[in-house]
């Protein structure tokens, strides 16, 4: 107990909290990296996995790009590329990316690829072109699963982005890797309440948006 | 190379610890997320608080959790104890769903029918309702066991000994080809320990025909995609 008082006044001191290298601005930091990461990926994620599920081709491919990124240990994707690319922010970001990609392009694809073929085929016999019937039934339909997969990439970038600084980069995880290496268990433990405290927030409101998502879906829709 | 053929020892080490971390997390997994999953799928309202709870957990980063959990057991932050808590708790997290999904996956039929024929709550759950989740439980535990696998390596970053050693050692000395052993070996356990899985599966569950465990595995690989 004595540790998570430590903690909190680590926290509450404002040498610790404002400033270049106080934790907000590290949280600032870690959020930024979570976000362009999310977004590359979701842009890269996206349009691949819906012309994929549209297609209803390529299963195997993208199940199996999904096992892989669960079994490669996290670690050892930042760590390699740190080697290649050097100390910085380019090796864990692309690490990031890499590791954020297999459930976007998962959601996107599951969602269209789940589609009710009678919702389909009905589109299709009223006229619509294929892109109608991806943009205005398939992916509307398959907004919950893509949400689903958006975060886990969320929660997989940030929890990731706690590794980076192991590799020279920013973010949350500076204060971790110092107070390991200074034997600071109050730093140790200050930043990683926010971590633990970023993840949990960011999952409660994809739950929220999920929950708005889902009364927004006609029943019918592929389901989680 | 010459780094692998010259560390043969070290690697066939710090495999034997990851093993020896990541069994003890994925046996904990299933004995404690089935009777919480039973519990969720009994009780309606039990249910959205549990899967909530678990899915909260699920999401604390791994490297935080390794830090923060030692203030609750009482161990140093180095302790095997401590690294197989933590895994645990997330196989616990992840399988929770799966499991709470494969009893209520039993058909309602069935287990009336063995109320009706006399079974008591006990009898039917060990006898009737666990063996026929069995397959899709088992699925679910490969996800787990893959997933915890993975996770191992990062409490190399506290000193913890396993494969993730590898990881470390070789990004301080620049070792590029210990790195790579270490992402190759994790996948292998994690391959083996997949396969080990499945061969248990086949030996406690030799009714499971290969045509019915491909459509489970399908809704289970759905599954699994999105919340990977």
């Amino acid at each position: 107990m004595s540790y998570l008082v430590a903690a909190l006044q680590w926290l509450s001191d404002p040498a610790n909290m404002s400033g270049p290298n106080g934790w907000q601005a590290r949280m600032a930091e870690h959020l930024w990296y979570t976000a362009v990461a999310t977004v590359v990926a979701c842009v890269i994620g996206i349009p691949l996995g819906y012309a994929v599920g549209h297609a209803h081709r390529f299963r195997t491919v993208i199940v199996s790009s999904t096992g892989a990124a669960r079994a490669l240990p996290t670690l050892g994707v930042v760590t390699l590329f740190g080697l290649l690319l050097g100390i910085g922010l380019d090796a864990p970001m692309l690490a990031f990316v890499l590791l954020a990609l297999p459930s976007v392009l998962a959601g996107a694809y599951a969602g269209v690829e789940g589609a009710p073929r009678d919702s389909v085929d009905a589109a299709r016999a009223m006229g619509m072109t294929e892109w109608q019937i991806l943009t205005r039934v398939e992916a509307p339909l398959g907004m919950p699963l893509l949400l689903g997969g958006v975060r886990s990439a969320v929660l997989q970038v940030l929890a990731t982005a706690t590794l980076a600084a192991y590799v020279g980069a920013g973010g949350l995880g500076r204060f971790l890797f110092l107070g390991l290496k200074t034997q600071n268990y109050p730093m140790m433990v200050a930043s990683s309440l926010v971590v633990m405290g970023l993840a949990i927030v960011l999952d409660l409101a994809f739950e929220v948006v999920d929950r708005l998502v889902r009364r927004s879906v006609p029943a019918g829709a592929p389901a989680s | 190379m010459t780094w692998i053929l010259d560390n043969v020892g070290t690697i066939a080490g710090a495999t034997w610890a990851h093993v020896l971390l990541a069994l003890p997390a994925i046996v904990i997994s299933f004995v404690v997320a089935v009777p919480v999953a039973w519990l969720a799928s009994r009780f309606r309202r039990s249910r959205f608080i549990l899967l909530l709870f678990a899915g909260l957990i699920y999401a604390i980063p791994s490297l935080p959790l390794f830090i923060i959990l030692p203030l609750v057991l009482g161990t140093s932050v180095r302790s095997l104890v401590n690294v197989v808590a933590a895994l645990g708790l997330y196989g616990v997290a992840l399988m929770v769903r799966y499991a709470a999904d494969a009893l209520d996956a039993v058909s309602s039929d069935t287990v009336l029918a063995a109320t009706a024929m006399g079974y008591g709550p006990w009898r039917r759950f060990f006898a009737v309702q666990l063996p026929l989740a069995g397959p899709a439980l088992l699925a679910g535990l490969r996800v787990v066991a893959v997933s915890t696998v993975s996770l191992v390596p990062v409490s190399a970053l506290l000193g913890v000994n396993s494969l993730g050693l590898l990881f470390t050692d070789g990004f301080q000395r620049g070792i590029f080809a210990e790195v790579l052993a270490g992402i190759v070996a994790t996948v292998v356990v994690a391959v083996v320990v997949d396969l080990g899985l499945v061969l248990l599966g086949r030996l406690l569950m030799p009714w499971e025909r290969p045509a019915m465990m491909r459509g489970l595995r399908r809704e289970v690989e759905d599954q699994a995609m999105v919340t990977a």
